[in-house]
């Protein structure tokens, strides 16, 4: 009888205990709050440090934190134990989008390809170049380091948290190799891609035998060591000041100047920088499309299926026969050329690059780019991509919110805020990632996507 | 005897620090024969499949293997994955290693590996799309299809591995093994957590793999039921040492191996003797 005269009781509102969970969370709120928000430090016209007490910040964000987690607590208990609490989409949401995946795959890559025509029917000649540029390419170059990464992490499992070294190597490759050789950048793409390959094999070997936790510390000691071989080896790499003035690529050997055989007067075209642009942008979308391609085939082929095989347990590879080693090496080399073709792009893209541009962060973002993603999954990766990378390059376009909250609001202040919100939200909601059902690579009768909960993560 | 038996273990030592594990055992697995390691817990007899299939080196010893065509390999020098793929040595695990994020169909894929990665030209050709992959593939599917339904997992083809019960799971995972096209295919206790049912099924298909694929089996086990019932000749282990080796009725009624299994005296051996019935 116990069990059932309980039931009801349990399904009845606990006032105490959403009160007390709530005075929970805004304790550690407080806690955290003395450090952070509580004093604002100012230098005065004498150039004294003064701290202005803010305690208003601190009570409202106590005061939000407690009633957020009331609410919270009283629906937990409404819903039951175990369910999630937050829940963004409705019921299948991301269900429909699998079954459909293709027609999606389809619709996104011809929007893609029309995104330019899109922008400068929109946005006019002049307002298309900072979207093509600033949202499409750079977006695109995210992507396709994501994707590259995604090889390394999300297939073999092995943590690398150096991934911009590789980025690095291509992007120096091409400025050095174009600046002092003259080579084209059609040609040091490739040239770019395999040295980017030859550094992950370089970086594999040493590191073959380390697995979770180690493997994140030589990966992430490579990347900064890379890093600072490019910052005080001057004669190479000239330190800190960067290279400047790296070869533009060339419409297949017409450049986009001003000049008479420049790209616009060869087509009869107003001179607009916009065609370089342009140009760039297919160049990118066509390399994030390659890795995208090369990932798929690669994961319906033996080489794709045993590096999730080495995900799932090495042990029981090497007793089917597999080189471990052999698996493990081509997968970082192969996530190190995409990264090496994405990095000689950035340096064609940018026309000067320095070692300010492949600190940790980087490498930090694209990581989380293919964990917030989904480990594994191409349209994951793609979305986190866009999502980070795009929203942060929109926060510089609200300053209508200046009218709202005062002309001293700047939205990109709160970019890490935003940031670290939306990982928190995500780690709740889909601790796995945005997408973290696994597609099998062949079936007999009939494809079932995977429940995230039986593939492995890798243990390095 | 003029050929040389399928799997010579000679002398073979293998020491863990100031512990040794193995000490100087030497036995034979012939072919088309169930050959049963057993021993009570800790008797070393793990670490006896961890040395053939090359996951330990031994100490001491050499492991000799001569296939069908007369190519014999020196297992104690090669690489784990090698024995897999060259000399056709597959294993089991006691803990199952599938791989449970992927279907029941890509487990036994995984395991045609070397063959497929061969025809996908190393990847290079696969990936252009050129050569003969896909009809290779498709072969592979049909082996796939052969043990799947040999071991009654067909309809659960595109299922993820980590979905089937237990005793699926060990079949699947025997059946994995058997898609390298081993000679010698090495069990470490398959009937572990098997009820009655299930464990005279895995009989059949022990008995089956060896006549009708001609695979040789080398079992750990420690059901006796499987081992009496099944193999043709018994090794027996304590403390890492061979007590005793013959045919299953001959192991049975061997003093020694009654006093490792009951833990007496050698003198009280056949008071136990006539208590056990035999």
């Amino acid at each position: 009888m116990a069990p059932v005269t309980q039931l009801p009781a349990a399904r009845q509102l606990d006032m105490m205990k959403a009160l007390k969970e709530a005075a929970f969370a805004a304790v550690v709120t407080f806690g955290l709050c003395i450090p952070i928000i509580a004093w604002g430090t100012r230098q005065n016209l004498d150039n004294v440090l003064v701290l202005d007490p803010r305690w208003d910040a601190v009570a409202w964000a106590v005061a939000i934190i407690f009633v957020g987690r009331f609410l919270m607590a009283l629906r937990q208990q409404k819903r039951g134990e175990g369910k999630s609490v937050v829940r963004l989409l409705p019921h299948g949401t991301i269900g429909f989008f699998q079954r459909h995946s293709r027609l999606f795959s389809l619709a996104g890559l011809g929007f893609l390809v029309t995104f330019p025509i899109i922008a400068i029917t929109l946005a006019g000649w002049g307002g298309a170049l900072k979207w093509i540029d600033n949202f499409g390419v750079q977006i695109l170059i995210y992507v396709m380091l994501g994707w590259g990464l995604n090889i390394v992490v999300g297939l073999a499992g092995l943590l690398d948290l150096g991934y911009v070294a590789f980025y690095a190597v291509g992007a120096y490759s091409y400025a050095l190799l174009a600046k002092n050789f003259g080579l084209s950048f059609w040609i040091l793409l490739p040239m770019s891609g395999i040295l980017a390959a030859f550094w992950g094999m370089l970086l594999g070997f040493p590191v073959l035998r380390l697995r979770g936790d180690y493997l994140a510390i030589v990966t992430l000691a490579f990347g900064e060591i890379i890093r600072l071989i490019l910052i005080n080896w001057v004669e190479f790499s000239n330190g800190y000041a960067g290279i400047s003035g790296i070869p533009r690529p060339t419409f297949f050997g017409i450049p986009f100047t001003a000049a008479d055989d420049g790209f616009a007067a060869v087509f009869g075209l107003e001179f607009s920088p916009l065609y370089r642009t342009i140009f760039l942008y297919y160049v990118i979308l066509g390399l994030a499309l390659l890795t995208a391609f090369v990932t798929l085939r690669l994961r319906r082929l033996p080489v794709g299926r045993a590096w999730e095989a080495l995900r799932e347990d090495e042990i029981a590879c090497r007793s089917l026969g597999i080189n471990t080693t052999n698996t493990k090496l081509t997968a970082f080399s192969l996530g190190a050329m995409f990264g090496g073709f994405a990095g000689s792009f950035f340096a064609a893209r940018q026309g000067f690059i320095s070692p300010e541009s492949f600190v940790f962060m980087e490498s930090a973002i694209i990581l989380a780019i293919v964990v917030l993603g989904g480990m594994g999954s191409l349209w994951g990766v793609a979305i986190a991509a866009s999502v980070m990378i795009g929203g942060t390059e929109l926060l510089r376009e609200l300053d209508w919110l200046k009218q709202i909250f005062g002309p001293d609001f700047d939205p990109t202040k709160y970019r890490m805020l935003i940031f670290g919100f939306a990982m928190v939200v995500i780690m709740i909601w889909k601790p796995r990632g945005l997408i973290s059902t696994r597609e099998p690579t062949a079936f007999l009768k009939e494809k079932k996507a995977i429940s995230a909960d039986m593939v492995q993560e890798g243990h390095g | 005897m003029t050929t040389p038996p399928l799997l010579q273990v000679e002398h073979l030592t293998m020491r863990f620090g100031g512990l040794t594990a193995v000490n100087d055992l030497s036995f034979e697995a012939r072919k088309g024969d169930i050959t049963a390691l057993i021993g009570p817990n800790g008797a070393g007899k793990t670490t006896v499949f961890n040395c053939i299939t090359g996951f330990y080196k031994p100490t001491e010893g050499m492991i000799t293997l001569t296939q069908d065509s007369g190519a014999s390999f020196l297992l104690e020098r090669m690489p784990d994955f090698r024995i897999s793929w060259k000399a056709k040595v597959a294993r089991t695990f006691q803990n199952i290693r599938l791989f449970g994020g992927m279907t029941v169909l890509e487990n036994l894929l995984i395991a045609q590996h070397n063959p497929l990665m061969i025809a996908s030209g190393f990847t290079f050709l696969g990936v252009l799309g050129i050569g003969g992959y896909k009809a290779r593939e498709k072969e592979a599917i049909e082996k796939a299809k052969f043990w799947l339904e040999k071991i009654n997992l067909i309809d659960r083809a595109d299922d993820p591995a980590a979905d089937l019960p237990y005793g699926d799971q060990r079949r699947l995972e025997i059946a994995r093994a058997m898609c390298t096209d081993p000679v010698l295919l090495c069990l470490d206790e398959p009937a572990a957590g098997l009820n009655p049912r299930e464990s005279h099924d895995l009989n059949t298909l022990l008995l089956s793999i060896r006549k009708d694929i001609g695979t040789a089996l080398l079992l750990i086990e420690h059901d006796m039921s499987v081992v009496m019932q099944i193999s043709d000749h018994v090794v027996v282990l304590d403390y890492g040492t061979k007590i005793s080796d013959g045919t299953p009725a001959e192991v049975q009624a061997d003093p020694r191996v009654i006093a490792a299994y009951l833990g007496v005296d050698d003198e009280e051996v056949a008071k136990v003797e006539a208590e056990v019935g035999l």
